[in-house]
């Protein structure tokens, strides 16, 4: 277990009450250090330990499951919270706490990292990147640190990887990934695999060409690229069009995937851009698709395309989750991604290609008119797809049927938890003048011009679903009147954890049938990654609670369109302002 | 520096007296530690806009020419622009921070304040946004006021650039304006901080 380096209660209160006062003051502060901290290995990161969280997902298979059974939907009803801490900072707080051995690493919006003390929320260090006056801020989030060996690594607004002393805060190394004037941001927490730190950027409504960086965990050289819009003469690059290519968007804002058999690392590709189809004729690859990655020299060994010429702003950012599948009795080796564009996809996975296998719609979708049973690509409807110079409506809206949020996989049910939004659509009437420039709004459409509707006659909007991956059949839904965006985790002791709604509550449900258990009111809007962590024999469940970003801006949307926020008068907004709460079964 | 010392300055009054200095002098070593001294010198094209500057035009057909105010249709719609040293013609367009939103507004319509730092009507705010920093400040006609649709901010012109809508935690800095000769000219700096003030 790690130590303090000074002693004495009155020192280590002192403390922790100053830094959570000066948190805005200081750039990087460290308060004490730690001591015996475990370093973080490959072994480890292979195969977690139950009582910790290492990683965004919980592991390399991005299930977002924890095996902890201390907590059952026996006890579920007595959580209670054991102690909180506010953050100091509003807009969305979207990053699930990491736990290593009893020490606990959350990151917020503005780049701020907290060390904590996980059993009694003592602050060890704290750190905040120093964040340039004229950055712009399209999505102000961070989706969690990485760890590896005796650092914390953080990807930042203004397309920075900082690597910090994991035992005192202090800087490193701190990398430029790309120049942030021309509309690069990182949010994502970074994928560590044998050394190797890997990263995407943000910036597909800035005029970007997205990629994937691999920088060395140690020094923070850079040891490879690997663009997701390929270049003139490259594989891919017949899919374009001109020099539509060089701000083709395809953005990775989402941490990816491992499967260390095939050595291999999937991440999801944002849209094309700008959103409408003809501003980019042609297929658009890599964009809104998963790829395959070999981590040790960023080769692209396998991809497959969602759906092409995105024309919707539905980015397929989340990566698929690995698990294990059986088709017609045979067992496969599989990806499985809830799709923005609503299908829930099932793929196969190979060292040097990726199969179809499956898709399903899991909410209301009337853009595609068909899926090719051999190869899953989608034919359209040309009437629900937009083009520039008219207005067209589609179904799910750019919100998409799961957004950013992470579904999560429980290998005791084998069921996948899908956090959606069904029953809404969406309309843009695109422009005909071409776009602006590389760091600058890049929509291809006048954000006035972007339509939300409810669909006629439904009552709500959030869905929280269970699916049989084999059978590809819908378990089980929880209905929310409020539209959601609440990440998801899974439990040993059959639980399913998931805010997401503007009500602010946070619920426990049981994850065979999807029975709510508990549920909590909270600060603020719970958009951030839930997990579960063990110190001392007690587990504990852990959740940032602060509204923002995209949650937020389909509220106003929602609103703007003349339907009422539940719980909320109209033009009374939810309450934003962080705070990190842990909750465990009360005596 | 001094901000720190004073909040330190005031937990020694409630901590136990000897261990909150152990921790000022640590908050203060960090911050030195990571703000070392030396101000690199500010690319002349950096400079914030100063008491003389021309006003050009910051996009389109016109880009970098003067603006007068024959140029502004009263009632909007909003024009970007950028300052320009009048000697030496340098467009002071190297940092977003200095791009403004001029418009043309009925003078009868300003509030006291705005009238103060306007020129015959027209007006100079700041064209970042003080939430997270766009710059993509459209014109809404229908209310006259400005929008930024990154995140649904309003301000308005009239009211020193005050927020009427959405998530911005203050009012656009302003700009004021004089005529010479026709031309808008800046007459002086910025009222206020500018760029998002959340971070």
């Amino acid at each position: 277990m790690r130590d303090h380096r000074t002693s004495g209660a009155s020192l280590r209160g002192a403390a922790a009450a100053l830094l959570v006062g000066v948190l805005w003051l200081a750039p990087a502060v460290a308060a004490a250090q730690i001591r015996n901290y475990s370093p973080v290995t490959d072994a480890r990161l292979l195969n977690p330990e139950p009582q910790n969280w290492l990683m965004y997902r919980g592991n390399y298979a991005g299930w977002g499951y924890s095996p902890l059974d201390q907590i059952t939907t026996q006890n579920a009803r007595k959580l209670t919270p054991v102690w909180t801490l506010g953050t100091g900072v509003a807009e969305g707080h979207e990053s699930p706490p990491m736990v290593n051995n009893g020490v606990m690493f959350v990151s917020t919006p503005q780049n701020q990292v907290l060390a904590l003390d996980a059993k009694n929320g003592d602050v060890l260090w704290y750190y905040k990147k120093d964040l340039p006056d004229d950055l712009l801020q399209l999505h102000p989030t961070n989706r969690g640190v990485g760890l590896y060996e005796d650092k914390v690594y953080l990807a930042t607004v203004d397309a920075h990887l900082v690597a910090l002393d994991a035992k005192t805060g202090r800087v490193v190394w701190d990398k430029v990934v790309e120049d942030y004037h021309k509309g690069y941001y990182c949010t994502l927490a970074p994928l560590i695999v044998r050394g190797k730190v890997m990263v995407g950027t943000s910036g597909g409504e800035l005029a970007i060409r997205g990629f994937v960086q691999a920088f060395d965990a140690r020094t923070g050289d850079t040891l490879w690229r690997t663009y997701t819009v390929p270049a003139p003469g490259e594989p891919g690059s017949d899919t374009w069009q001109g020099d539509d290519w060089k701000n083709g968007g395809g953005s990775v804002w989402i941490q990816g995937t491992y499967d260390p058999q095939l050595n291999l690392a999937f991440w999801g590709v944002g849209n094309a851009g700008p959103w409408a189809g003809d501003f980019h004729n042609g297929d658009n690859l890599y964009t809104s698709s998963v790829i395959a990655l070999d981590p040790d020299s960023g080769a692209l060994k396998a991809y497959h395309q969602y759906h092409w010429n995105d024309s919707w702003d539905w980015d397929e950012v989340t990566p698929p989750m690995l698990i294990d599948v059986q088709r017609n009795g045979r067992p496969i080796k599989g990806l499985v991604h809830p799709g923005r564009n609503g299908y829930l996809w099932v793929l196969e996975r190979g060292p040097d290609k990726i199969s179809f296998v499956d898709a399903k719609a899991y909410v209301r979708q009337n853009a595609f008119a068909s899926v090719d049973s051999a190869t899953g690509r989608p034919s359209y409807d040309a009437e629900h797809k937009p083009v520039r110079g008219r207005l067209v409506d589609f179904c799910p809206s750019l919100w998409g049927g799961k957004d950013w949020p992470p579904a999560a996989y429980n290998p005791r049910t084998k069921l996948v938890y899908i956090p959606s939004n069904d029953n809404h659509c969406g309309s843009l009437k695109s422009k005909q003048e071409e776009p602006t420039k590389p760091g600058q709004l890049y929509l291809g459409v006048e954000v006035k011009d972007i339509g939300l509707s409810v669909y006629p006659g439904s009552k709500t909007i959030g869905r929280l679903q269970a699916w049989d991956p084999n059978k590809m059949e819908r378990v089980w839904a929880q209905d929310f009147v409020s539209h959601s965006f609440g990440p998801v985790l899974t439990t040993g002791g059959g639980l399913v954890f998931q805010g997401g709604t503007n009500d602010r509550y946070f619920r426990a449900f049981d994850a065979k049938n999807g029975q709510m258990l508990w549920e909590f009111r909270t600060n603020s809007g719970v958009t951030a990654v839930p997990m579960s962590y063990m110190v001392d024999g007690v587990q504990y469940v852990a959740v940032q609670s602060g509204w923002g970003v995209d949650a937020e801006r389909m509220q106003g949307a929602l609103i703007a369109a003349g339907y009422q926020a539940k719980n909320y008068a109209k033009d009374v907004p939810i309450p934003q302002g962080g705070v990190l709460w842990v909750f465990a079964v009360g005596k | 520096m001094d901000n720190v010392s004073g909040r330190c300055a005031c937990f020694a009054r409630t901590l136990e007296r000897r261990a909150a200095l152990k921790v000022c002098l640590g908050i203060a070593l960090g911050l030195h530690f990571v703000r070392p001294a030396g101000v690199a010198a500010v690319d002349p094209k950096d400079e914030r806009p100063q008491d003389g500057d021309r006003l050009v035009f910051a996009d389109g057909e016109r880009a970098g020419q003067v603006i007068a105010s024959a140029d502004l249709p009263v009632g909007g719609p909003r024009v970007m622009a950028f300052p320009m040293a009048p000697a030496t013609r340098l467009v002071r367009d190297g940092s977003r921070l200095n791009k403004v939103l001029v418009v043309h507004l009925d003078p009868g319509t300003l509030g006291e304040e705005t009238q103060a730092r306007a020129a015959d009507g027209i007006v100079a705010y700041s064209a970042i946004c003080t939430h997270q920093g766009c710059e993509a400040m459209a014109w809404d006609d229908a209310t006259k006021t400005v929008w930024c649709p990154c995140h649904d901010s309003k301000y308005n012109p009239r009211d020193n650039g005050r927020v009427v809508a959405g998530p911005a935690p203050r009012r656009l800095a302003t700009l004021p304006l004089k005529l010479v000769d026709g031309v808008l000219t800046v007459a002086g700096g910025f009222s206020g901080p500018v760029g998002g003030q959340t971070h």
